[in-house]
């Protein structure tokens, strides 16, 4: 092969290498970027069914239940217009807490349930994640008319 | 020659995104209770569980209705500051403590000093719920008439207290300190 | 009183920096030198004003003076003596007066070191270095001043956040800021270059060394950020691709690619430009991360409370340095324009591709970390990208740098004989694939492509690295010209790199994680060894109280150890904190957290197996030891021969 060939076929192949990067690089965005909802806009339908999503909310009070000596557990998230049951098994983040914000990661299932892979629970015990707070006064607002 | 415009021009971009993104300032959120009156409620007070503290009290002077608890960091970080304007503000000071334990409230407000006319105990936290309150401290502004004035989330300082409450208490009670 | 003598001291050192950013940058530039003299004593002043403002926030923790606000936020009279000095930098104010700190103590050491370089050339960095004080000063006392006061005092502190009451994230604050601040001496240097109008091979000479320093307190800040997370935040995770963390690493990831840069220029004089982009741009990474974390733009674990005013002043900040430099750059880099080509296969030609790939996984980390603000100032939804994103995104250029890199290590300047080459390094290409193959199957007993990829190129760097001085030290009948300390750092930075390499890939590969529920007596297998749960008990500590678990762990039926895994309650915030327990050992850690009690006796317990962990660590401190080795070669501690050059030069333009 010519050396003007041999350079023609390396910078084939990087571009094919780059094109294939990028490719991938996309794909993976695309999988991975999680969109915030709250029960309510769950209820509404704008949650997706098939995809993850974040769920964000207040634990309800006196929701959390778990099969004594079981590590799965269920527990209800609000926006104080509405509610979604979530379960999830697996050990429990610190600071979570009836009453306190929380933020799931997971899919819905057929029954409208959460099923959670992960939840994470506020960074300090006082302040929510801002995604949660707006969701939770917008629930008050609408629970109100 | 253009290429070497590229890296503030690409800045520039980014800056312009962040100034955006800060004025979307995403702490503040703001309460559907403003201009509503107080919600009503009736509990048990913190240190006699035999007597009851009600929304009653509010409605009658300028007050304010602070959320608090000893599980709450942010309370601590105000408390000296509520002791400081119980003092000196002519406002009386409500408070509700929320979701916590009797015997740690009492002996905080003994340990601390006590800036408040009378704390209602709201163990499970429904009338916190009333009150659109998810995260302590929250304190909330009511008029003279009962109506709610303003509320703040996050541990009051004298800064917020000069540019937010300062005005507002002038506005419904005549003059500052209150008569 | 003695508060308000640092903020004081803090004052005099804005006026101070305020002297040193203007006198000696105009004075370079109309070429006067008695106003170029300026220089030092300023940056030596603005150092002990600092210094001691720093000096007096530690006493007011170590009095327990609460009528400081700062201290009674983040201290307490019952919080060991340690951390009550380590909370100086708890918190935002006390950790931006840290910053301060750092930044003058390296504008001093470049003030003491730059006796050597040109006066003009001096002054301007040092003068550029005073910007930057005056940028971060003024930030300090306009929004975040840790000398406010609290009154009336509180009568006792809220204590130290319990996650920050430990060795690791103690060390891990200043290390960090060493190299984070550290940036700036190279970004110094770039911008004087530019003020200047000219760069030529000396200039990376000066630059280099400082460069290697920095990365190095960042990587090694880096490293204690991850190896703290693993073991206090309690779920065995070492890198979760969190915003924060991102902050620190895109600096990192530019410094090295400066780092290769330098070389380059260092030798051939060519790359001038872009090095000096490059110089700029981690800079500019360091100073956004700091916009970041402080700003309230994002959320994250890390983030320090959130007020928009700061963010506001920061992103200021952050216009007039980087965005100053860049336009500077913009007038001034087509001066720059080298000559010099070099061959297909050259040194250059691989430490090129090095550039590319790590700008690459750079834009691919920064893209993911910004799209989420962009989406949100765009009020188009609130989202956040998932680490496998970042997982996947950084492989795919991280994987032909692995390769390139054992290669290129070997690549000759201007022009290298491939077949040569490939001669050279084809007995440790074999090793590698024999390593690649057969240490998951024989150890772990299991392979799939990715492992043998990962443990393939970590063994191919190691032994690329080594196979110089390896080989010098076994043949002593040949010696030729002793390997120089800068080609031993390389070597040794290298190896550490695929130290890590292996580390990621084996602990990826072959951990397991096993969330349980365990009442006592209850046994789990794993990896060949059993743990028992044995129960738990309360204990007490100096400031909390906690309900300690028991776990024996045994092998083949022999005792190993026995873990307490804590679960803790800080007396003065009330959190829970989890304390995990670990058996450490460089071949595998065991690793167990406690979760809360279920119910019916029982525990949720955590028990993960953590195959070559230590490492992802070790990896990344031999890194750094690399960085110390090369920083300290002959040539760059040559500061003689600079300062005889330059009196000759002075001495034969005074007499022509």
């Amino acid at each position: 092969m010519t050396p003007r060939r041999q350079r023609m076929v390396l910078v084939g192949l990087v571009v094919a290498g780059v094109a294939v990067s990028a490719a991938l690089a996309l794909q993976a965005f695309r999988e991975n970027v999680l969109f915030f909802f709250s029960p309510t806009d769950v209820v509404a339908g704008t949650a997706p069914v098939e995809r993850g999503f974040r769920l964000g909310g207040m634990v309800l009070d006196g929701s959390v239940q778990r099969d004594p000596g079981s590590l799965t557990v269920s527990f209800v998230v609000t926006d104080f217009a509405h509610s979604i049951p979530v379960r999830y098994t697996g050990v429990l983040p610190d600071l979570f807490g009836e009453g306190q914000g929380v933020v799931a990661r997971g899919l819905l299932d057929n029954d409208g349930a959460f099923v959670a892979e992960e939840v994470l629970a506020k960074h300090d015990e006082n302040y929510m994640p801002p995604d949660v707070a707006e969701a939770l006064e917008r629930g008050r607002a609408a629970a109100q008319e | 020659m253009w290429r070497y415009l590229l890296p503030i021009a690409l800045f520039a971009i980014l800056a312009g995104f962040f100034a955006r993104g800060l004025n979307l300032n995403p702490g503040y959120v703001p309460s559907p209770l403003i201009g509503k009156p107080a919600p009503r409620f009736e509990l048990p007070a913190l240190k006699d569980p035999a007597e009851s503290i009600g929304s009653d009290v509010l409605g009658k002077e300028t007050a304010l209705f602070n959320v608090w608890a000893t599980w709450c960091v942010g309370c601590r970080q105000e408390h000296a500051f509520l002791n400081e304007i119980a003092k000196s503000s002519g406002v009386p000071i409500y408070g509700l403590n929320w979701k916590d334990n009797r015997a740690s409230a009492l002996s905080w407000l003994a340990t601390l000093g006590d800036p408040y006319v009378a704390s209602a105990f709201d163990e499970i936290g429904e009338v916190a719920i009333d009150w659109g309150v998810y995260g302590a401290p929250e304190t909330f502004l009511v008029g003279r008439n009962g109506t709610v004035l303003f509320k703040h989330i996050a541990p009051l300082t004298p800064e917020v207290w000069q540019r937010e409450f300062i005005p507002r208490i002038q506005a419904d009670c005549g003059a500052y300190p209150c008569p | 009183m003695i508060p308000e003598l640092g903020q004081f001291a803090l004052i005099l050192a804005l006026g101070l920096a305020l002297i040193q950013a203007s006198v000696p940058l105009i004075g370079a530039t109309i070429g006067r030198s008695d106003w170029t003299a300026f220089a030092r004593p300023m940056a030596a002043g603005q150092f002990v004003f600092v210094a001691a403002a720093f000096v007096i926030l530690a006493q007011s923790f170590l009095s327990d003076d609460f009528s400081v606000r700062y201290v009674a936020m983040h201290s307490n009279s019952a919080l060991p003596a340690a951390y009550k000095l380590a909370a100086v930098w708890g918190g935002h104010e006390g950790s931006l007066l840290l910053w301060l700190m750092i930044l003058a103590t390296w504008t001093l050491a470049v003030a003491f070191a730059s006796r050597s370089l040109p006066d003009l050339y001096a002054a301007r960095v040092i003068g550029v270095l005073g910007i930057v004080s005056v940028g971060m000063l003024s930030f300090t006392l306009l929004t975040s001043n840790p000398f406010d006061r609290l009154l009336p005092a509180a009568l006792d502190g809220n204590d130290l956040n319990p996650l920050l009451q430990d060795p690791g994230l103690v060390m891990h604050p200043p290390i960090l800021y060493s190299g984070y601040v550290g940036l700036a001496v190279p970004f110094a240097f770039a911008v004087a270059a530019l003020l200047s109008g000219s760069l030529d091979k000396n200039w990376a000479r000066w630059t280099r060394p400082w460069t290697i320093t920095a990365w190095m307190f960042l990587t090694v800040g880096i490293a204690l950020g991850s190896w703290w997370a693993y073991y206090e935040l309690g779920w065995g995770g070492w890198w979760f691709w969190d915003p924060v963390e991102n902050a620190s690493f895109m600096p990192w990831l530019a410094a090295t690619a400066l780092i290769h840069s330098l070389a380059v220029t260092e030798r051939r004089g060519i790359f001038k430009s872009w090095t000096v982009l490059l110089a700029i741009a981690a800079f500019s990474l360091s100073l956004l991360g700091t916009f970041l974390v402080r700003s309230g733009v994002l959320i994250s674990v890390h983030a320090f409370a959130s007020d928009p005013s700061r963010g506001i002043f920061i992103l200021l900040l952050l216009s007039v340095i980087s965005g100053g430099a860049l336009l500077l750059y913009a007038a001034r880099a087509r001066r720059m324009e080298s000559e010099g080509g070099f061959r297909l296969v050259s040194r250059e030609s691989f430490l090129l591709l090095n550039n590319i790939l790590l700008l690459v996984a750079t834009a691919a980390v920064l893209f993911g970390t910004l799209y989420p603000l962009f989406l949100d100032a765009l009020g188009l939804g609130k989202i956040s990208v998932g680490p496998p994103y970042f997982k996947t995104v950084f492989l795919i250029p991280m994987l032909p740098l692995l390769l390139l890199l054992g290669v290129g290590m070997h690549a000759t300047w201007l022009s290298t004989n491939s077949q040569r080459l490939a001669q050279k390094l084809s007995a440790a290409a074999v090793i590698a694939m024999l390593a690649g193959i057969l240490l998951p199957l024989i150890v772990y007993r299991s392979a799939s492509v990715m492992t043998i990829l990962g443990v393939a190129l970590g063994a191919w760097v190691i032994v690329s690295a080594l196979w110089d001085p390896v080989s010098r030290i076994v043949r002593r009948d040949a010696p030729g010209v002793p390997l120089t300390r800068a080609q031993w750092g390389m070597s040794t930075a290298h190896a550490g790199v695929g130290l890590f390499v292996l580390g990621v890939t084996v602990t990826s590969s072959f951990g397991i994680e096993s969330d349980q529920s365990m009442r006592e007596g209850d046994t789990l297998e794993m990896a060949g060894y059993e743990f028992q749960f044995r129960g738990t008990r309360n204990v007490d500590g100096v400031n909390y109280e906690a309900v300690e678990g028991e776990v024996e762990v045994r092998r083949d039926g022999r005792l190993l150890t026995i873990l307490s895994p804590q679960k803790r309650v800080y007396r003065v915030q009330r959190n829970p904190m989890t304390e995990a327990a670990i058996d450490p050992q460089l071949r595998r850690d065991l690793f167990v957290a406690l979760g809360e009690p279920l119910g019916a006796g029982a525990w949720s317990v955590r028990i993960q197996y953590k195959p070559f962990i230590r490492f992802i660590w070790l990896g990344a401190l031999v890194m750094a030891f690399g960085g110390i080795l090369a920083a300290t070669d002959r040539r760059y501690r040559a500061a003689k021969d600079v300062r005889t050059m330059a009196r000759t030069a002075r001495q034969a333009t005074e007499s022509a």
